[in-house]
């Protein structure tokens, strides 16, 4: 027995044996699960609420030679024998509008306010002629920003998770068993992959059930322009959530408690917000938008988000997924030299400086 | 064998160890002692390659450790520490893989140390859920669930009651016969006596004595008597060359050549009983330290 045996987990072994109790640790929990249900909930009022509360064509009332005049026009027409029983259908809030004779024209009546809806469909609109017609309108692209920045803000929070595995190994000490038995990068390695497979399994949750909320709210044309957008989206959203999932590992490592851990999410918690408040702030100015598509923190949002404007080459998303890349492999290397300089540090918070120092 | 030699260790200009050797032999209980802040645990992360030496070496069977070939060592951190929401066989069970156990090894290794610790029947609990006394003792199924081939556990018996410590001596003492080096701190002496075949103590960063119990209790021998007559023993403070160290009724300590004393004795009467005073681990460590 007491020989050197050979049936050491190799690094391996040891990471995807620490993804999997991650993996399992989170399962297990209801707010995991709570989470989840939410944003899919959440997808799905997204796209579909707009349709149901504002899909309908307006209701109006019309009287006499009116009628031929909103005949084919988008209104849902109601004809009425005189002027007095539609004013008091406009006051019952039974339509919006009525539409009565004028002389030898129409006029409009409404309660309060002009009703720029019901006009529209009154007036000739003048021909228009795009010049360069881009096939995702302005709304189109502040809704995909909104869903993009937000799927990115709640799987970079999400990796907070992270950063509380790691305080509870060593507020529990049980890190010291750990260390002593697999290497501090394959517990490093093991956390980052549980979480990334965690998050990737609710990315394709999320990527096959869009669809669908976009067919129920009978906006198939535009899941054709989504489609391509989510292909880009997707390892820019995972190689992203790497690069935040170490960090989130660092902030768990420098400190002790739980309760200390505010003291070192700030700088992890600027990094996953930045993204999304400076992709909704900016969407609709291209040059910012290009930088942002560059920079490791925001290209995430900010590069999907501009090929689905169709205002950038593939050649550009390959050229920030590859400096994206080269980040993470970077972060990961300063990160798990952190990690491993501050894991066995207890008491108060470990300073970076410290954390950094060569082992002794 | 487990030998260590020579190492030393520096916290910022704290020495905190300063040259430390003594070996851990198969198939004996080595008992590691020393005043807190003495250097115990700072030696047992050393010797498993938690924490560097500066200086020193630990090899195991002969050759000098290295991350690549140290032995399996099973673990009992002082600042005991598992996963508090983790059921207590699957965390044993899964400590065990990580050991590189296989999985079916580690789960009948699990059933079986559970069996022996009197824990089957909290197997599916959470850690939390159990008493601190049953959270010990899943700790110590922890640091055995891979058939180690060293055990080095800190502290292994404080905050276990008297029965608790039996159940996890008897589980000790099995692997210890089957030949694996032992080696557990305590500061709790009386324990360490019973238990231990060596005596490792370390004073300030210093090994002060190592050796095996017997040879550890010749060296502190003193010329150490007690006597018991059947009338008062009175007269023993007048033998020339005598120190009496303690005098009660028929009862003397005393400190001096015996055979003089065992002779006037002999010669006044009945000796009820006549005995080498051995030191106890407790007078050595406060002797050494």
């Amino acid at each position: 027995m007491a020989t050197i045996s050979s049936n050491r987990a190799t690094f391996a072994q040891a990471t995807w044996l620490v993804a999997e109790r991650e993996i399992k640790t989170l399962v297990g929990t209801k707010g995991f699960w709570i989470s989840f249900v939410v944003t899919i909930a959440g997808l799905f009022a997204l796209t579909v609420l707009p349709t149901v509360f504002g899909g309908d064509d307006p209701k109006v009332a019309a009287v006499g030679s009116a009628v031929q005049v909103v005949k084919g026009k988008a209104l849902d027409v109601r004809e009425v024998a005189d002027v007095q029983t539609a004013s008091d259908l406009i006051r019952a809030d039974e339509v919006e509008a009525a539409i009565v004779p004028d002389g030898s024209g129409i006029k409009v009546l409404a309660l309060n306010d002009p009703p720029g809806d019901v006009i529209r469909q009154l007036v000739a609109s003048p021909p228009v002629e795009l010049l360069d017609p881009s096939a995702v309108s302005s709304d189109q692209r502040f809704v995909t920003v909104l869903v993009f920045g937000l799927v990115f803000l709640m799987f970079g929070m999400g990796g907070a998770a992270i950063a509380q595995s790691t305080v509870t190994e060593k507020q529990t000490r049980i890190v010291e068993i750990l260390v002593s038995t697999v290497p501090v990068r394959a517990l490093l390695a093991g956390k980052i992959l549980g979480h990334v497979i965690l998050t990737m399994g609710q990315v394709i949750v999320l990527a096959l059930t869009a669809p669908i909320a976009l067919r129920v709210a009978g906006l198939s044309e535009l899941l054709a322009v989504v489609v391509p957008a989510l292909g880009w989206f997707i390892p820019f959203l995972l190689l992203g959530f790497v690069l935040i999932s170490s960090m989130w590992a660092v902030a768990g490592a420098l400190v002790s408690r739980q309760e200390d851990l505010g003291s070192t999410m700030g700088l992890v918690m600027i990094a996953v917000m930045g993204p999304y408040f400076g992709v909704q702030f900016f969407f609709d100015n291209p040059a910012v938008l290009a930088v942002m598509s560059y920079v490791p923190f925001t290209a995430g949002v900010a590069m999907p988000v501009r090929m689905f404007a169709q205002q950038a080459q593939p050649w550009e998303a390959l050229a920030s997924l590859g400096i994206l890349a080269a980040t993470v492999v970077v972060i990961l290397l300063v990160a798990s030299r952190l990690y491993t300089g501050s894991l066995l540090q207890t008491g108060t918070r470990v300073k970076l400086s410290k954390a950094w120092a060569p082992a002794e | 064998m487990l030998t260590v030699r020579g190492i030393s260790r520096s916290f910022g200009d704290l020495k905190v160890l300063d040259e430390v050797s003594f070996d851990v032999r198969p198939g004996r209980m080595t008992g590691f002692l020393g005043a807190n802040g003495s250097g115990k645990t700072t030696t047992m992360r050393i010797v498993l390659g938690v924490l560097a030496a500066h200086g020193g070496s630990v090899s195991w069977q002969g050759v000098e450790m290295t991350s690549q070939n140290r032995p399996h060592f099973g673990y009992m951190p002082e600042e005991r520490g598992l996963y508090p929401k983790m059921k207590v066989r699957d965390q044993i069970t899964w400590l065990g893989r990580l050991h590189g156990v296989e999985r079916t090894v580690a789960q009948r290794n699990t059933d079986q140390l559970l069996d022996d610790l009197e824990l089957t029947d909290r197997a599916n609990d959470r850690l939390e859920q159990l008493s601190l006394g049953n959270q010990q003792r899943v700790q110590i199924a922890a640091a055995l669930v891979h058939d180690p081939d060293v055990l080095i556990l800190d502290e292994p018996f404080s905050g276990l009651d008297p029965i608790a410590v039996e159940t996890v001596l008897d589980v000790l003492r099995k692997r210890a016969a089957s030949g694996v080096p032992v080696l557990f701190s305590s500061h709790q002496l009386a324990i360490v006596e019973r238990l231990c075949d060596d005596v490792v103590i370390i004073s300030k960063g210093r090994i002060a004595a190592a050796g095996s119990r017997e040879e550890l209790r010749n060296r502190h021998a003193t010329a150490r008597f007690e006597i018991v007559v059947a009338q008062d023993a009175g007269w023993v403070r007048d033998v020339p060359g005598v120190t009496i160290l303690d005098l009660d009724g028929p009862r003397a300590v005393f400190e001096a050549e015996p055979q003089q004393v065992l002779a006037e004795a002999v010669r006044r009467g009945e000796v009820r009983s006549f005995t080498p005073v051995v030191p106890t681990l407790d007078e050595i460590f406060k002797e050494v330290i």
